[in-house]
């Protein structure tokens, strides 16, 4: 035996694999049962599947969530890429002004909601999708801006300063060096805020209005009335596609070209 | 050689340079003044720290000069940012556009110069064919090799054909072997294209090799400017003297009435300015073996190393240093390790440093 391995390191990784999993496997296996009950097997089926492109109130929901995850992390990324930009040198609170953007990591998601909610409530926003996209800006920023940062801080500044010798003004530098350099990076960041603001149940919960429900919100509220295979489907696509995209910025962040 | 009427490639005058914020300050250059012939090949020499790559930086407008001037053929480009500077810079780690491919690196600049589309694809296969990279024009840098990337990075610092061409230790990267044939082709480079050449390093042999003036640089101020032959056999500097090449350091007295004293009896017919202590060097090749007692001192053989060509003795000298010579092969069979030898130090060979 390898002396530098510590005993049952497999046993435990498969353990740890199988705590982590099963329960996505469970619900994979059971979007693919035919049973009405979501709970007893009966044979496999894409029915499910089928039942849910059919369904109006899950497309709209499906809807509600794509424009939603696509503005806020359009958004997010503009914003954390120009946050990026001008903490890379060194000045008066630039730590603070780090810690403030990487504040959504580790605040309270219930607590910033409900502080969203009565602020929005006081201010006399209306609730819905601008409302949403809003507040998921905000906490998809660090998300958008910590790939966008450590590409940043991989970049040597010295192609910057031979675009400028080789007669680039600062403007035309940004366009042809430091934009394309970084841009894999603003990918990366823009999928993450993508997926971030996509599976986001909280946040929508509290400031969605009538008839701006979300896919997570939906799921929420139809498991309510008892858990049917068209959510196991549903959970399923949702899960595929989160995992599709960050896998692919995943790739992006570690392309070096 | 000078002409008043043609201004000098660059100009530096009394520029000073220190990094940091109050007791903080580091000071980098000195006063430093200095005038750069055109077509010259120029090479600022000196340990890292001495203030040789911010100097270049200056040049380049990297960095702004806390005072002075600094001028290419006659215009004063002090404040003016890099991209208003008709010079162009090849940098140490080469700085070639991962994303871009060999060709569009070489076209980076003339594009940024406005260039029409045909004289640009001129430009860059010219550029390319005087470094002989002609056929890696699709790649992209990540797939050369280190010398491959080197000549790149002079064809896209040559092709916009700028004033003054800066190398900033270029040949660090590369082995041995590619450095010798990369020095030789710089040399042929600066000839054809007919550019002023402002090197920098730290390599004595480098700068010896390649410039037509080579400056030694110590502690952000420069003690010693000229030719490569001059800088080698007078230097002026003790600093100059031990950077550059192999020399016997002696401490001695000069005496009022003439001559320096080197021990009992030992005197060189040498005259200083000023009585009092003083360093002299003498290159190993320069000091000759004589008899016992006839030459300058007396000296113990040590250790001798043959060297192909001549002998390299390394001599214990009276007061307990040690001396090295270097003894050609025509000059009589070498003494024997041990046994004791007169040593001639040629008046004409010694110079008298300063500190």
């Amino acid at each position: 035996m390898n002396p530098r391995r510590f005993p049952f390191t497999r046993e435990i990784s498969l353990a740890v694999m199988a705590y982590l999993y099963v329960p996505v496997v469970v619900l994979i296996a059971y979007s693919f049962n035919a049973n009405r009950t979501a709970t007893i097997w009966t044979h496999a089926s894409v029915s499910w599947y089928g039942r849910i492109l059919e369904n109006p109130s899950i497309q709209a929901a499906a809807w509600n969530s794509l424009v939603l995850a696509v503005c806020a992390a359009t958004a997010a990324t503009l914003l954390a890429l120009l946050a990026a930009l001008s903490t890379r040198r060194d000045f008066l609170g630039r730590g603070a002004a780090e810690t403030v953007l990487n504040m959504p990591l580790i605040l309270p998601e219930i607590v910033v909601a409900v502080a969203t909610l009565l602020l929005f409530v006081a201010l006399g926003v209306h609730l819905g999708l601008t409302a949403m996209m809003a507040a998921h800006t905000a906490f998809c920023i660090p998300f958008a801006y910590l790939p966008i940062r450590a590409r940043l801080d991989g970049m040597s500044g010295t192609y910057e300063e031979a675009a400028q010798d080789l007669y680039a003004s600062r403007f035309r530098t940004f366009r042809r060096v430091t934009m394309p350099m970084l841009w894999p990076g603003v990918m990366a960041g823009f999928t993450l805020a993508f997926v971030t603001s996509l599976d986001d149940f909280l946040t929508s919960f509290f400031l969605s209005g009538p008839g701006t429900t979300t896919l997570p919100v939906y799921i929420f509220s139809a498991i309510r009335s008892g858990i049917s295979p068209e959510i196991n489907a549903i959970s399923a696509v949702m899960l595929v596609v989160s995992v599709l995209l960050v896998a692919l910025s995943f790739f992006l962040g570690r392309l070096r070209r | 050689m000078t002409d008043a009427s043609v201004p000098p490639a660059v100009s530096i005058r009394n520029v000073s340079k220190s990094f940091g914020k109050g007791i903080y300050t580091v000071p980098v250059l000195d006063d430093v003044s200095l005038n750069i012939d055109r077509r010259e090949f120029f090479t600022l020499l000196g340990p890292s720290g001495c203030g040789k790559t911010t100097l270049l930086r200056l040049i380049a407008g990297f960095e702004t000069a806390n005072a002075g001037t600094i001028a290419i053929e006659g215009q004063d480009v002090t404040a003016a940012p890099p991209f208003h500077r008709p010079v162009n810079t090849v940098f140490q780690s080469y700085a070639l556009f991962p994303h871009l491919t060999v060709e569009q690196n070489v076209a980076f600049a003339l594009v940024e110069q406005g260039l029409a589309r045909e004289a640009i694809r001129t430009r860059v296969g010219e550029a390319l064919e005087m470094v002989r990279m002609g056929a890696f024009a699709r790649r992209r840098p990540a797939e050369l090799s280190g010398g491959q990337q080197q000549r790149v990075a002079l064809a896209r610092a040559l092709a916009p054909r700028p004033r003054v061409l800066l190398l900033d230790e270029p040949l660090s990267a590369l082995d041995l072997k590619l450095r010798k044939e990369m020095q030789l082709e710089l040399k042929q480079l600066q000839a054809e294209a007919g550019i002023t050449f402002l090197f920098v390093t730290h390599d004595q042999e480098e700068a010896l090799t390649l410039s037509d003036r080579v400056a030694v640089m110590q502690a952000g101020k420069i003690l010693q400017m000229g030719p490569p032959r001059e800088i080698y056999e007078r230097p002026t500097h003790r600093f100059v003297a031990d950077f550059i090449g192999d020399i016997n350091l002696l401490e001695g007295e000069a005496l009022p009435g003439g001559g320096v004293r080197l021990g009992p009896g030992a005197v060189v017919p040498l005259t200083c300015a000023t009585p009092g202590k003083v360093t002299i060097a003498i290159r190993p090749e320069r000091a000759r073996l004589a008899t016992v007692g006839e030459g300058t001192l007396d000296a113990t053989v040590i250790h001798s190393a043959y060297l192909g060509t001549a002998m390299l003795h390394k001599l214990g000298l009276p007061d307990g240093s040690t001396f090295l010579l270097r003894q050609s092969e025509s000059s009589g069979p070498p003494p024997e390790t041990g046994s004791r030898v007169g040593l001639t130090l040629p008046g004409e060979a010694i110079r008298v440093l300063l500190q």
